[in-house]
């Protein structure tokens, strides 16, 4: 037996015959000496052992204990908010939550922290429960104290999935919660569904720098969590007429102390449109040569309404602050138009953009990847094709 | 100041290129690197250090083979450097990753600060950082773009967030994750090259951290890989025809059609 990271060649079964090296998706197979070997980086998804027709490839079994399921019920949101109004993103996964739930047979319920806000979207989005902490301590983001809280009600309450928007905020603390709970979290998820048959949440997600897609389950624990990539699902129209429950849960079970301390805003005047926000978003790469020249595009997005937006390399360089960068380690977007300029597409890029309701592309490189996902592409030099467009929208 | 940095051996996945023919990755030229992120973490310790004094130790959990990560981190500046290597630790998800880590950190106490990049370029999951602060039971800053002080006990980090930046405050011990504005990280000397060259880098096993086997590796994980696949793009674009003016006017056409206009 050979052995590498979890994942075992029976040498006396394999016959090097290498049906199963076109099937790893992270091409770890090789044939050494008529003998598959298994390179690091192996992800035990299995691809090859259902390749191999020889039983050769055994993946580690581990003894799952079966999960008490009817112990855990209910879907929850974690609804996130800034100054008081939510954000989109809680809406979005309480639509995508309401369609779990519905299919689970089970309550949707969402979780809010704050001060003097307005719970009635969250019913209206699906919600059947919404468990609320309003205090002054919450209006803002606390860290130690949103993971604590949320730490407590989930013990409290039991629910069976939790799922989170994978904003900063997101991303930085429900791993926390996930880690008190000892539970599994499956970070920026762009696909939920449900397995019926086991309960399972499967969570799929974008890895290896965009280039692959994973579904994972969370079996052995409860709650299943996830945080979501904002502005992948839909939200629905919110039915004002929904009636739903709303608990108020009491903070003051143990004193109101956050170790963190926020001591100052700062905030970023660069952006006069907000991305997130932004119908319209018309962004630059590489392409534009250097710095200035985003005036250039500062005046298109002026003349449209636009936010204004880069892919990685101009905010590497320094040409335009980070807020502005859109993709795999930047903003997620999804506007109804998104207007690429100079921008190869790279992958990273791409997952940052591709679901936007119509995407253009200018770049001189007919090959640009970017023409792949573009709905319409001009294939021409931008500082041409920008002002002609400037000057034809100014005249209308 | 105690400056641990947890860093990452990963294949270059910027550089990585799908095989039209056969579908899968192509692996061949693509290097191993230390994560990118990671980098940044490192530099901002050794920074810690040349401005506070202390010492700075790299970690990092992998194959016997992400030795050379860390050869590289004392090239750079690190003081000393430990390999979490043990087949028990083999296909872990992050909250086994974040309490194999805790353990180790553990037997390096006292410690001040522990550094992490914000997320890692193969996973992408960025949670191994937070996981790992409440392994220790510390507190948490994230997305650091600048360390404005360290006094009396506590840091004061610029923090990145989307609307801006927020200023906050959290005593030592403390974990945080670090953006890529943070620093240019430097490169490696003369000096750190041939001293990497001849450290000795201790590889702890399980054994060695005591760990709870069913808390380590494929068994301590919570989350299994059920399947992987290529993302599918469905094409319907369109390359606008003409001369360039024709093509613009078309261009504002179909958007005022399209009603995105």
């Amino acid at each position: 037996m050979v052995r590498s990271m979890g994942i075992q060649v029976d040498l006396d079964k394999c016959i090097g015959c290498g049906d199963c090296v076109p099937s790893c998706p992270f091409g770890l197979l090789e044939i050494v000496g008529e003998k598959v070997q298994v390179k690091e980086g192996c992800t035990l998804c299995g691809a090859c052992q259902e390749a191999c027709t020889y039983g050769a490839i055994l993946i580690e079994a581990v003894t799952e204990t079966p999960v008490v399921t009817d112990s855990h019920q209910g879907i929850w949101v974690f609804a996130e908010q800034r100054d008081s109004k939510f954000k989109s993103v809680a809406y979005e996964l309480l639509t995508k939550g309401r369609e779990l739930a519905d299919v689970l047979g089970t309550e949707l319920c969402a979780v809010c922290f704050g001060h003097d806000i307005d719970v009635e979207p969250l019913i209206a989005y699906g919600a059947d429960k919404v468990y609320l902490i309003d205090t002054p301590a919450l209006a803002d983001f606390q860290e130690d104290l949103y993971a604590r809280k949320l730490v407590e009600l989930v013990q409290e309450y039991k629910p069976e999935i939790v799922i989170a928007g994978a904003t900063p905020l997101g991303r930085s603390f429900i791993p926390r919660v996930a880690a008190i709970l000892r539970t599994g979290l499956t970070a920026d998820c762009t696909g939920l569904e449900i397995d019926t048959e086991k309960r399972l949440l499967l969570q799929t997600r974008p890895t290896f720098g965009g280039n692959i897609m994973a579904t994972i389950i969370c079996q052995t624990k409860r709650p299943q969590m996830s945080t979501v990539r904002p502005r992948v699902f839909r939200k629905n129209a919110p039915d004002k007429g929904r009636k739903g429950q709303v608990i108020r849960v009491n903070l003051d079970k143990e004193p109101v102390t956050s170790r963190t301390k926020l001591l100052r805003f700062i905030e970023d005047i660069t952006e006069t449109v907000k991305l997130e926000d932004a119908d319209i978003i018309v962004s630059g790469g590489r392409g534009l040569e250097k710095a200035e020249n985003f005036h250039l595009l500062e005046e298109l997005a002026n003349v449209m309404g636009a936010g204004l937006g880069s892919s990685r390399p101009p905010v590497d360089d320094g040409w335009i602050p980070y807020s502005h960068q859109v993709g795999q380690t930047g903003k997620t977007v999804c506007p109804k138009l998104y207007i690429a300029c100079g921008i190869s597409g790279a992958i990273q890029h791409l997952a940052g953009m591709q679901t936007s309701d119509v995407i253009v592309a200018i770049n001189n490189d007919p090959h640009a990847p970017i023409f792949e996902v573009a709905t319409y592409g001009i294939v021409g030099d931008l500082f041409k094709v920008v002002p002609m467009l400037i000057e034809k929208l100014k005249k209308d | 100041m105690n400056v641990v940095v947890c860093l990452k051996q990963v294949p270059n996945t910027t550089k990585v290129k799908i095989d039209p023919q056969t579908n899968t990755l192509v692996r061949e030229g693509i290097e191993s690197i230390i994560n990118p992120f990671d980098t940044y973490a490192l530099e901002e310790g050794v920074r810690i250090k040349e401005r506070y004094g202390g010492k700075v130790t790299a970690i990092s959990m992998g194959p016997p083979q992400a030795e050379g990560a860390l050869r590289e981190a004392m090239s750079t500046g690190a003081d000393e450097a430990i390999l979490l290597s043990d087949s028990a630790f083999a296909g872990a998800d992050t909250l086994a990753t974040a309490y194999t880590l805790a353990r180790a950190i553990d037997k390096l106490a006292p410690y001040d600060i522990i550094i992490c990049g914000r997320q890692t370029i193969d996973g992408d999951t960025g949670q191994v950082g937070p996981e790992l602060a409440e392994m220790l039971g510390i507190p948490f800053l994230a997305y650091a773009s600048k360390i404005e002080e360290i006094s009396n006990g506590y840091i004061r980090v610029k923090q990145m967030v989307e609307e801006g930046h927020e200023l906050i405050e959290a005593p030592l011990p403390a974990v945080i994750t670090v953006v890529k504005e943070i620093n240019i990280p430097r490169l490696p000397s003369l000096r750190g090259i041939a001293r990497s060259k001849s450290a000795v880098i201790p590889i702890w096993t399980a054994q060695e951290l005591d760990v709870d086997k069913n808390m380590v590796g494929l068994s301590g994980s919570a989350t299994r890989v059920i399947k992987v696949f290529f993302p599918q793009r469905v094409h319907h674009g369109e390359i606008l025809q003409g001369d360039m003016e024709s093509q613009v006017e078309s261009l504002i056409d179909k958007l005022r059609d399209a009603k995105v206009l």
